[in-house]
């Protein structure tokens, strides 16, 4: 159905065609600046898939690598996995609890100084590029006693640390001031107002911004190069040895000779996307399920 | 030409007298009590009374500081960062405005209900239940919510629905839940700032209602800027105006207190006579 102009006296009409243009073309603009983002996020998802399609299979989270194969046994990146998911759980084990305290203090508790102060802390360490925090993590931990899964963990809960802290004290604050006052008023504690009323009330988006954190350094590399890279090629989950990384291995796997060893990468980067994809889906879950749950519904 | 301007409020003679004030037992006795935010009054220089087992209201126009002044009956002022206040408020005879006083103890025996309804996002139950949890009143909850509920004017309405969120309930049904949760811990006094101001006349009349019930139990204090509810619930009424003071500062200060039919039929003050009859504010 066309639309039809308003027709008559006094109806002012200046100017209309062409404001209807401009309104054209903007609408046009943005959707083209969000299809060029999915476009980008399709070729890369793509690229990455079809590049490790042949190494995309069950073995590769279920089999070890083989070091100098010259045969075609099947080979995976199971060690990978397993580092990765033992160091992102242990980091995230650190990383939470402090981050919530953090925001906790700063929000519930901090005078206005102090406040100001420590939020700019947490904007200054999120900006710390990864590789510092390796090499920090490096030079203090690393050196004269070697590498581990724990110390790679532990840098990786400094990367997460500002993150949780910064979405933490985002949704703390979206917590109305009549919830506390309500709390309060009936003579609760400030301790426990916080625990059973502010927190539980924040809670969807404190795990949406848990998420995202993990989703984020999971992908890290850089300080784990420092902290956990010496590795075998054995499964372990024991965060006291050093640990392979899907991001290391990746990374090593790149610089092999051996084209199978670059479709493993690809694979392996492609199976880090897809969780990615899925903890930010899960993210939003979280959120939209916690607002829900909140109104009452 | 001079016009008598009829009073605008009409008090209910109905109403128990109330006894000679040096019968009545003050709970609360404020003297010099100044609120401060910043540099700048909000309040200065009230003393008054409040007396136990009746209900007090606090009327005056907006901005007058009768929400500040409320507030500082249970500390609730302590959480702005910049307030402070300088006078005392004893309370049984005990000044709680003292540095070494918990706020906590004594929100624990002033309650308070404020303007806008606030459930926790909790099931109706849940939200009763929960203070007296906290401060260890365990002991038979089911019937303390009820009592609680029941005394709040919800508890038929609510009866089937205890597990249903707090939220989902109307606003005037949610100000009752919050009235309920604030007797449940059975406080000595209750603060209500407005708590009708959100609600239609139905529901005000429920709330109203029940403060007259509920008054041989508790001592109610509440601000209102409608004129009509201060007459139809309270016995005492405290007025408070805006003053000028040098260099174009404004505070609020009270300007009269007395028994509400005095305030209403025969002011001592012109500015309360203005106010009560509808010539400003």
């Amino acid at each position: 159905m066309s639309t039809q102009d308003l027709t008559g006296p006094g109806l002012r009409l200046d100017h209309l065609p062409r404001r209807k243009r401009v309104n054209r073309t903007m609408e046009g603009l943005a959707w083209l600046a969000a299809a060029i983002a999915i476009a980008i996020l399709g070729v890369v998802v793509y690229s990455v898939g079809q590049r490790g399609w042949s190494e995309l299979n069950l073995n590769l989270i279920t089999k070890q690598p083989i070091n100098f194969s010259l045969t075609n046994a099947p080979q995976g990146l199971s060690n990978a996995f397993a580092g990765t998911i033992v160091i992102v759980g242990i980091a995230m084990l650190m990383a939470l609890p402090a981050g919530i305290l953090v925001a906790v203090y700063v929000n519930e508790f901090a005078p206005a100084p102090i406040r100001s102060v420590i939020t700019l802390v947490i904007d200054v360490l999120a900006g710390v590029p990864a590789i510092v925090i390796g090499i920090f993590v490096f030079v203090l931990l690393v050196v004269g006693s070697g590498q581990s899964g724990l110390k790679g963990s532990f840098s990786l809960a400094i990367l997460m640390l500002p993150f949780v802290a910064r979405t933490t004290i985002e949704v703390l604050a979206l917590v109305p001031n009549a919830l506390r006052e309500a709390s309060l008023a009936l003579g609760v504690p400030r301790w426990r107002t916080t625990l059973s009323i502010v927190l539980p009330r924040a809670i969807g988006g404190i795990l949406t911004g848990t998420v995202l954190a993990v989703a984020r350094v999971a992908g890290e590399t850089a300080p784990l190069l420092f902290t956990s890279s010496v590795v075998g090629v054995q499964t372990d989950w024991n965060p006291a040895h050093a640990l392979q990384t899907i991001p290391v291995a990746i990374f090593e796997l790149s610089e092999s000779p051996d084209p199978k060893d670059h479709a493993r990468a690809w694979a392996a980067g492609f199976v880090l996307l897809i969780f990615i994809l899925f903890a930010s889906l899960t993210a939003r879950w979280l959120a939209t399920r916690n607002a829900r749950k909140l109104a009452g519904r | 030409m001079s016009i008598t301007i009829e009073p605008t409020v009409r008090v209910e003679t109905r109403r128990q007298p109330i006894p000679p004030r040096e019968r009545l037992e003050p709970i609360f006795e404020v003297e010099g009590l100044d609120a401060i935010y910043g540099a700048k009054a909000a309040i200065k220089d009230v003393s008054m009374e409040v007396y136990k087992n009746l209900v007090t209201a606090i009327i005056g126009p907006s901005g007058c500081g009768k929400s500040t002044y409320i507030r500082c009956f249970n500390r609730m002022n302590d959480l702005i960062p910049t307030f402070r206040q300088t006078g005392t408020i004893r309370y049984h005879g005990q000044d709680i405005c003292a540095s070494n006083i918990d706020p906590v103890a004594v929100r624990r025996n002033i309650g308070m209900v404020f303007q806008r309804p606030n459930p926790f996002p909790k099931s109706i139950y849940d939200n009763v239940a929960w203070g007296c949890r906290v401060l260890g009143m365990k002991e038979d909850l089911d019937a303390r919510v009820e009592r609680a509920l029941t005394q709040a004017a919800l508890w038929d309405e609510v009866k089937d629905r205890l597990k249903a969120s707090g939220l989902s309930l109307s606003g005037g049904q949610q100000q009752r839940l919050c009235i309920a949760r604030a007797i449940a811990v059975e406080p000595d006094v209750v603060l209500m700032d407005e708590p009708a101001s959100a609600l239609d006349p139905i529901a005000t009349q429920a709330i109203e209602q029940l403060m007259h019930q509920l008054k041989s139990q508790y001592t109610f204090v509440i601000v209102t800027h409608n004129m009509q509810q201060a007459a139809r619930v309270a016995d005492m009424t405290a007025f408070f105006s805006i003053s000028q003071g040098g260099e174009g500062e404004r505070y609020g200060e009270l300007i009269e207190y007395d028994a509400t039919e005095k305030i209403f039929t025969a002011p001592s003050d012109k500015r309360t006579e203005d106010y009560v009859t509808g010539r400003f504010g």
